[in-house]
């Protein structure tokens, strides 16, 4: 079987702040169109690891390749050529509050598409109406709840048809129902538009449903990477211990 | 029961530890404020490389000025207004004691076009629209909301910063005049209208002794302040760390800082135009 290139590669990636060395070496591949999730309890460093990817934080040393270019030592305006394949989708959606739903996810457009006013109110419906939302543009993210305020973060990542999306806990704080949606929110987005995605959570049930592979991050190392399954039948004590958690209840 | 050597040690030499914790304290509060020195100037010569590249965000730039002009006109013409009114007050008592009540005029026109008006139309430009814009950047940096600009590949620098420091340097100026006028406005009215001064002698003596180079002296003053105000307050915004309580100690900071430089750049800048 071959597979399938690798869109995002991380080599040996050091990270500390001050003291405090969060990420010691980090290897990691996410193959084109799949998804990727990296599992691991709160404070293992994900979201540093996130924000490499993106290039929202620079390594101490190492290397993030995306498409084949190590993009570390990119300056802003390379950089911002290389940030235009991704969408991210934050914890708390992000959104801007002085704006409009509309405004908000348009607002790629109106920064990096020469386009008229109709046709990027067509494609803004269009994208809030794969996160099945419709009837909101006028509304702010404060009147929205938390699920709705996800779901237009994600319409708003992926208004440039990128070819990467970032979650960064996207399902954290949100109720079983919601939680539910926004996994089928996620493999939407990969079956509909064949993005690759990297998903950061914590929550065991969200990782293994939307999952090609799953990376589990301990104490700023992944020490498991593969399928869900592998993850299943690990022997490492840090991966059982975390499972343990849910597979112990469910 | 076992006393901590550290605590044993502090109790020993208190006198010693009180002078060492006083010196650590200095040194801390100095690298602190060089480190702000830098970082600001550092920001201030970014904001100059990003204003001259396109996109030029024309309506970002004219909300700005809305915001910090137009939105502190009334409050800056109000200041303006009583503090002429007073100082002309003032002046008009204490000269009248030498027969001089004739120099109220110029007095408080030299005094409000070279000092009053800039310093103080500084002074509530800062409280507040730096204030406001110190906070809005500091809630979008906590709120990842300056992260999710740079992932849709939008420099926060050339979008957030270079409206806010463009609109500080124009607009601090052109409410100086505002100042001016109001100010001179108050004073005529109390010298001429309360105290009994004739308006002729307010009027000519004032256009004897002021020159345009006062007026001048304000602008250039008002364009400095406005510059570094706009200036701290973005950077302590934009800098922000540490969710509410972070941004709510930036803003402080930024309020304690701008109004600081306020006073000392007035000296300074006073010093080098004469």
């Amino acid at each position: 079987m071959t597979s399938k290139p690798a869109v995002i590669e991380v080599i040996d990636l050091y990270k500390s702040f001050g003291d405090n060395q969060v990420l010691r070496g980090i290897k990691l591949k996410v193959e084109e169109g799949s998804t990727c999730v990296i599992l691991g309890a709160s404070g293992s460093g994900k979201t540093v690891l996130l924000k490499h990817l993106i290039a929202l934080l620079k390594p101490d040393r190492g290397h993030v390749l995306i498409d084949g270019q190590d993009i570390v030592p990119l300056e802003a305006e390379d950089l911002a050529k290389v940030r235009t394949k991704f969408g991210m989708v934050f914890q708390g959606a992000a959104l801007f509050d002085s704006m409009t739903v509309y405004e908000n996810v348009s607002f790629p457009l109106r920064e990096h598409r020469k386009l008229k006013e109709a046709e990027m109110r067509q494609i803004v419906r269009e994208k809030l109406a794969i996160v099945n939302l419709k009837g909101i543009e006028d509304e702010y993210p404060a009147q929205l709840s938390g699920g709705m305020r996800k779901r237009v973060g994600l319409a708003r990542a992926i208004v440039l048809d990128p070819k990467i999306v970032l979650y960064d806990e996207p399902t954290t704080g949100l109720d079983p129902i919601t939680t539910a949606y926004v996994d089928e929110m996620i493999l939407d987005a990969k079956r509909q538009l064949g993005v690759t995605s990297v998903v950061i959570s914590h929550d065991i049930a969200s990782a293994f449903k939307v999952a090609d592979n799953v990376a589990f991050l301990f104490d700023g190392v992944i020490v498991e990477q593969g399928p869900p399954q592998r993850l299943r039948n690990s022997q490492q004590p840090q991966v059982k211990l975390f499972l343990q958690t849910w597979f112990g209840k469910n | 029961m076992r006393i901590p050597e550290d605590l044993e040690r502090r109790a020993r030499r208190p006198g010693l530890n009180y002078l060492t914790e006083l010196l650590e304290g200095i040194g801390r509060g100095v690298l602190s404020l060089l480190n702000d020195i830098g970082g600001i100037t550092t920001l201030g010569f970014t904001i100059v490389r990003w204003a001259v590249r396109p996109p030029y965000r024309v309506q970002n730039f004219f909300a700005q000025l809305d915001f910090v002009g137009v939105g502190s006109t009334f409050i800056v013409a109000l200041t303006g207004t009583f503090s002429g009114m007073v100082f002309a007050y003032q002046t008009s008592g204490a000269f009248r004691i030498f027969n001089a009540e004739s120099l109220v005029g110029p007095t408080v026109a030299i005094t409000i076009t070279r000092e009053l008006s800039p310093v103080f139309s500084s002074l509530m430009v800062t409280m507040r629209a730096v204030s406001a814009m110190c906070t809005e950047l500091g809630t979008m940096r906590v709120t990842e909301q300056i992260d999710a600009l740079e992932t849709m590949a939008v420099n926060p620098i050339h979008y957030l910063l270079v409206p806010r420091v463009m609109a500080g340097l124009i607009m601090v100026p052109v409410l100086v005049v505002v100042f001016d006028t109001a100010g001179m406005s108050g004073a005529y009215f109390v010298a001429v209208g309360v105290q009994g001064i004739s308006a002729g002698t307010f009027i000519n003596r004032t256009q004897q002794w002021l020159v345009s180079s006062d007026f001048t002296e304000g602008l250039i003053k008002g364009a400095v302040f406005g510059l570094t105000v706009v200036l701290i307050g973005c950077y302590k915004g934009y800098n922000a760390a540490g969710g509410a309580k972070g941004v709510g100690q930036a803003t402080t900071q930024a309020m304690v800082a701008s109004a600081l430089s306020i006073f000392i750049l007035d000296y300074i800048v006073g010093v080098i135009l004469h």
